[in-house]
């Protein structure tokens, strides 16, 4: 064997071990690494009052209640088989709809609600100019 | 490859070859940012903050493209010995850390009134990150070897070992739940709307001309200094 051809050999089993290394890397971290949890996740792990977590889901259709004060929104976060309530108070980013991904940070009180500090809107993959969009705005990637 | 092994023949291609990547990759810039500022009609959410897509994409992939070039040109230096491999490495390193940049900057500008945030610690955004860092790292760590004037292999083991980052770049938004979302366009299909993608191609393809005539003129760039630190060296022991 050619000193070329023990290199070639040796650089292919490289990089091989090394984007190998990345994908067990990644697949080892998938749960720690979720940038935040579900209201399935919530239901089954059992996360404790008062931790500070993101939450995140679809917000209900026909959930969104404002509060007589104006500022604080109760609405409801689904995953589509479990949906937790969220209370917040503060303001809200435009893209905040029902129907549409949402991700809150904050925590739980003891009866069960969430009380988020910060809710983000999530966006999905899809773009397309107004007069087409007449479904349901759904996010994919919250349904994992 | 090999007919490059030459540099006064690569020389003598890229020299003309230079001024019309750049133009003509200025001018398709030009075209897909100004039909993607004036022309194309705004996202049914996002509204006009969609426009910076022409700018985001491209700019992400091709910081992609820069490092996968980095780690190609590494694996050439470290199996063929090819002459120029280091030498385009080294070449590809800034303007790819500048094209990730941009990226970052134009996704913040638009996380901002999008999802609410400048910035989010999740998978996409923190693993664009480290591929700004990587090469910040590959610049630093190449300057600092070629100052003691040997060829260093240390800094091609480098570039291929950096490349891991790319998958876990691709992969995040699939693998793990992030605020970032998903792929929009794949090689057979596209969540975009035909009417809001079309300048993209424009200013992918004139990003992409831009970005190899810069990496032609440090390749030149680099050459010449080397020719003139071996006179200078020759001359210094006449």
């Amino acid at each position: 064997m050619k000193a070329k051809h023990q290199r070639l050999t040796l650089a292919i089993l490289a990089v091989a071990a090394i984007i190998g290394a990345a994908l067990l890397a990644m697949s080892a971290l998938r749960d720690q690494a979720a940038y935040f949890y579900t209201p399935g996740d919530v239901k089954k792990d059992g996360i404790p009052a008062g931790r500070a977590i993101r939450l995140g889901g679809m917000v209900e259709q026909g959930s969104i209640a404002r509060a007589a004060d104006g500022v604080t929104v109760t609405f409801r976060a689904t995953d589509g088989a479990t949906a937790v309530p969220v209370r917040f108070k503060g303001i809200l980013p435009d893209l905040f709809k029902e129907g549409s991904g949402m991700v809150a940070e904050g925590r739980f009180e003891p009866g069960g609600t969430f009380i988020a500090d910060n809710i983000l809107a999530k966006h999905d993959e899809r773009y397309m100019p107004p007069q087409m969009a007449g479904e349901m705005h759904k996010t994919e990637s919250l349904k994992k | 490859m090999h007919i490059f092994a030459n540099p006064a023949r690569f020389l003598s291609i890229a020299r003309p070859l230079t001024p019309w990547l750049g133009w003509i990759g200025a001018l398709l810039t030009a075209v897909g940012l100004g039909a993607g500022l004036f022309i194309t009609p705004p996202d049914y959410l996002q509204g006009e903050s969609v426009r910076i897509l022409y700018l985001h994409v491209p700019t992400a992939w091709l910081g992609m493209a820069g490092w996968s070039g980095i780690a190609v040109a590494s694996l050439m230096q470290l199996i063929w010995r090819h002459p120029l491999a280091a030498v385009a490495a080294r070449a590809v390193a800034v303007p790819g850390a500048l094209y990730t940049a941009i990226c970052l900057a134009t996704g913040s500008i638009w996380g901002r009134p999008t999802w609410g945030t400048w910035w989010e610690w999740d998978g996409r955004l923190t693993s664009m990150l480290i591929l700004l860092f990587l090469y910040i790292a590959f610049i630093a760590f190449a300057a600092a070897s070629d100052e003691q004037g040997k060829e260093n292999r240390a800094v091609a083991i480098f570039g291929v070992v950096g490349s891991a980052i790319l998958p876990v770049i691709h992969y995040s938004v699939e693998w793990w739940r992030t605020l970032h979302q998903g792929q929009s366009i794949s090689l057979t299909k596209s969540s975009i709307d035909g009417s809001i993608l079309w300048p993209l191609p424009f200013s992918l393809l004139g990003l992409t001309l831009i970005f190899a005539a810069v990496v032609l003129m440090r390749m030149r760039t680099m050459l010449a200094r080397q020719k003139v630190e071996a006179r200078m060296r020759r001359m210094a022991r006449a």
